[in-house]
């Protein structure tokens, strides 16, 4: 037989730091710990400004300036936050179900191309409102479908959606390339650019921005009532737990999974047309422009509670147009602007670990009760 | 035998948490050398954790071990085996594709090249020495349970182990398995090495330990010599009050009518391989039949094949239905079933993958077949509420409350949650795959209870167990698989333990041309 291995130096090697889970929460506490981190976050954004040779206190009210100081930048908050919503709202459907929809993008742009085409060719042949519903309509089936693709392979043969998702964000935005460059260019510009929209294609607004505000606020609490109380929004809450289960329960797992991205998509593809009908007026290869990827930290963020979406993507509006504003008022470069929201953010996801789990340190006797 | 009474390991006011939980309260204990221990304790009372903290998958939160008489740090597995602590886990840690021989170097230091005919060597000389039956070139996917763990133990003595652990070795083992193992054990006892065995089963612990640790909700409660004790005292003590052993089983009821006719049935599972090879059996209303069998040997395709979820490749299944003719429910969806008329109930093994949704709350689970009963699209929570609020009272299930996730109920009431909604169905058929599986004896016995009451009145019920003893006391027939196929159906009023294990692995093929 081997001989023991050498016996090992048992000095008291203790490690310097243990991580325990956490008994639950209070309330109390959680809320004081996100406070904590988001002091730290500022905190830290301060040291960056300050290395930048800049007063911290003057640029954190410019970026709040910046985003909330008069009429026009407070309009323009809400314009950004719009779409993250509406979008935010998409993948969370998703991700209730435990699909890792990371194709929103891809489904805003086909969502966009689907209203766009309407709007470039079929203005004449209907009145305003029904143009846009029919807008919509367009924009609802192509971002749906761009999301079923993907679902319908997942039922079927269990492909990998976080990958399929993914690829076909560039498929989508070639197409949308394609378009642009040729079949639907604009004759009379040099550039590979597409027209801009009548009148008859845009969104009307309301207290001064585009109607999509409302739409997306209503799409926040029709997610919310599907997810919490209605039969599809159970069956996809089980299907997202274990599908075993939703067999078990009598689901046809196939159905939902196709049904549920197909939700997700079609609204995805609102988003684009709101993009393009009521901000844009154009469909362009920006028309999607990151919202689909900044969605899921909405999403997340939220705790996919459409509810608190409305909050979060207003927040992280204010933060995206205050980076904006310093950029020009403090010649602050926009990556360095970037790394200060991305230093916000990090601290926002962070500090969840802290509500989860706690840090014990080495020699320090724990609490009996945690 | 030398140096009986010389300490292996102490163990001194150890206390491991886990959040709130208090997994092992300073929990005190002594190994000695050439003695086989018995840690005995019901789920959840913080055997594993305890024997995980000596083999260096936790970390103690306090407390002091010693090993030969030196206090330790135990920070990691290499450092248990360097200290000669080696565990057997209950589930085994083998690569699949790697022969026995490989699995047990693997991960230790090296040369590049192995030298197969002395590690061969070496591992036979074991093998003889403890009387083991295992080919070193036999791959891990070809051998059967007991194979599996024998290779598992040798890994452990290989790398020079004199302090062994085997957390519930016997719970996939059939009685004869068992026995062999006893005997390597025996075997080791004199050959000077501690070992401690964690088990719940009395009447191993009776037979192959010399003192006995209890354990009861994380803490010590009593160390006993083994010749002192008794099934009913180490229960007591193990629960913590006294509790009558005896599972009551009522007279069947006479000339119940056949309310599941199984014929020839063969399914496959989702490798593709027979699991179920022409099974038939008739089950009765009133009656309770028991399903004996190793674990994998077909009880999951069984269960689910009969409830429409795993597909059938040949045979019929017919279930009588209250109104209207027998039905042969084969190539039926789970939804078609119950929209049949047919009213089945099944309490799957997997309770929280598969009965159960973990993160959703009593109501919500309470509702989980019946949420599309009512018109329209929402859903209607204040029929389940009430349901759910009766099966928390009438089963006395102790939750935070109706809105609390179930994956935060303990075992036991998860189980209640479970069957409470199954039997609120109103089944004709019920079935529970393994349903006391990690409950405490408190609970497995309302179980017990639950499931007579069915029988009283009128259910038929297919139970799959494991514990051969609890087979024979509470059903009325017992149906043993092996490898898919009947191995015999057995009155449990007449049969033996050592009969029902000897079916368990052997099909005597006379016979089954009978069956």
């Amino acid at each position: 037989m081997r001989p023991l291995a050498s016996q090992p130096d048992n000095s008291r090697k203790e490690p310097f730091i243990r991580i325990t889970k956490r008994a639950d929460i209070s309330r109390r506490n959680a809320a004081l710990i996100r406070s904590a981190a988001v002091v730290l976050a500022l905190f830290t954004g301060a040291l960056l400004i300050i290395t930048l040779g800049h007063n911290p206190f003057y640029v954190y009210a410019d970026m709040l300036k910046g985003a909330l100081g008069t009429k026009t930048v407070f309009k323009e908050t809400v314009k950004t936050a719009v779409p993250l919503l509406s979008a935010a709202i998409a993948v969370a459907l998703a991700f209730r179900m435990r699909f890792w929809n990371i194709g929103a993008e891809g489904q805003i742009l086909a969502g966009a191309m689907g209203a766009a085409y309407f709007a470039l060719f079929q203005y004449k042949s209907m009145p305003h409102w029904l143009l846009l519903i029919v807008m919509c309509i367009a924009a609802i089936v192509a971002g749906g479908i761009w999301g079923l693709i993907p679902a319908f392979f997942k039922a079927k043969w269990d492909t990998n959606e976080t990958l399929f998702t993914l690829m076909l964000n560039y498929i989508a935005l070639g197409i949308e390339q394609y378009l642009q460059n040729g079949p639907w260019k604009n004759p009379r510009s040099g550039f590979p650019k597409i027209s801009m929209f009548t009148a008859e294609a845009k969104l009307p607004k309301l207290f001064g921005v585009h109607i999509g505000w409302v739409l997306a606020i209503l799409l926040a609490a029709a997610a919310y009532i599907y997810l919490t109380h209605s039969k599809q929004g159970f069956e996809t809450a089980v299907v997202g737990e274990s599908t075993n289960t939703a067999r078990y329960a009598g689901m046809n797992v196939s159905k939902i999974i196709i049904r549920t991205m197909f939700i997700s998509g079609a609204i995805a593809g609102i988003t684009g047309f709101m993009q393009v009908s009521g901000s844009d007026f154009t469909l362009t290869e920006n028309t999607a422009g990151g919202v689909g990827f900044t969605a899921i930290t909405v999403a997340w963020l939220s705790k996919l509670n459409p509810i608190i979406m409305i909050f979060v993507s207003f927040a992280l509006a204010i933060l995206e147009k205050g980076a904006n504003r310093i950029q020009t008022t403090f010649k602050i470069p926009a990556s360095a602007a970037e790394v200060l929201t991305g230093v916000i953010l990090f601290f926002m996801l962070g500090c969840e670990f802290f509500i989860n789990y706690r840090l014990v340190f080495k020699g320090r006797k724990e609490r009996s009760n945690g | 035998m030398v140096k009986q009474t010389e300490t292996a390991v102490l163990l001194s006011n150890v206390v491991k948490r886990f959040g709130r939980v208090v997994a092992n309260d300073k929990v005190s204990l002594e190994v000695r050398r050439g003695e086989i221990l018995a840690l005995l304790g019901e789920n959840g009372s913080g055997k594993t954790t305890l024997m995980n903290m000596l083999s260096g998958i936790y970390y103690p939160d306090e407390g002091q071990i010693f090993v030969n008489g030196q206090e330790v740090r135990i920070g990691s597995p290499k450092d248990a085996f360097s200290l000669g602590i080696g565990m057997i886990h209950q589930h085994f840690k083998l690569v699949d594709v790697l022969t026995a021989a490989e699995n047990i170097i693997l991960g230790l230091p090296g040369k590049a090249k192995i030298n197969r005919a002395a590690l061969a060597g070496e591992i036979r000389e074991i093998s003889q020495k403890y009387g083991f039956r295992v080919d070193p070139n036999k791959k891990i996917y070809n051998m059967s349970v007991s194979e599996k763990q024998t290779v598992e133990i040798i890994k452990v003595l290989y790398r020079g182990a004199d302090i062994l652990i085997l957390d519930e070795p016997t719970a996939v083992l059939t009685p004869q398995e068992t026995d062999r193992l006893f005997d390597v054990l025996r075997k080791m006892k004199a050959d000077n090495k501690a070992i401690i065995i964690i088990t719940h089963k009395m009447h191993e612990v009776l037979s192959v330990s010399d003192r006995v640790a209890i354990l009861r909700k994380g803490q010590v409660v009593g160390t006993v010599e083994t010749k002192d004790a008794n099934r009913q005292n180490l229960t007591e003590m193990m629960v913590g009050h006294a509790v009558s052993l005896k599972i009551n089983r009522p007279q069947p009821a006479e000339n119940g009518q056949e309310a599941l006719k199984i014929e020839g049935l063969t399914c496959l599972n989702s490798d593709g391989i027979k699991a179920l090879d022409n099974v038939s059996f008739t089950l009765r209303s009133g009656e309770i039949m028991g399903v004996a069998g190793i674990a994998g040997s077909g009880q999951k395709e069984l269960c689910e094949a009969i409830t429409g979820l795993c597909p059938v490749q040949q045979g019929a299944i017919c279930l009588s239905r209250p109104e209207g003719e027998n039905l042969n429910i084969v190539g039926l969806t789970p939804t078609e079933i119950i929209r049949s008329g047919i009213s089945m109930a099944f309490v799957p093994e997997d309770r929280l993958g598969m009965g159960l949704v973990a993160s959703m709350d009593i109501v919500d689970n309470t509702m989980l077949k019946s949420y599309k009963i009512g018109k329209g699209p929402f859903l209607d929570r204040k029929t389940p509420r009430a349901l759910a609020k009766d099966i928390v009272g009438s089963l006395e299930i102790v939750t935070p409350g109706l809105n609390a996730p179930v994956r935060l109920l303990s075992g036991g009431n998860v189980q209640k949650v479970l069957l409470g909604r199954e039997i609120a169905s109103k089944p004709m058929v019920l079935i529970a795959a393994y349903p006391v599986r990690g409950l405490d004896i408190n609970s497995s016995y309302r179980i017990y209870d639950l499931l007579n009451e069915q029988k009283k009145k009128g259910v038929a019920v297919l139970y799959i167990g494991e514990d051969l003893d609890v087979l024979l006391e509470l059903c009325d027939w017992i149906i043993v698989l092996c490898g898919g196929r009947v191995s015999g159906i057995l009155d449990a009023s007449q049969a033996t333990k050592e009969e029902i294990g000897l079916k368990m692995t052997h099909i005597d093929a006379l016979k089954e041309a009978d069956l």
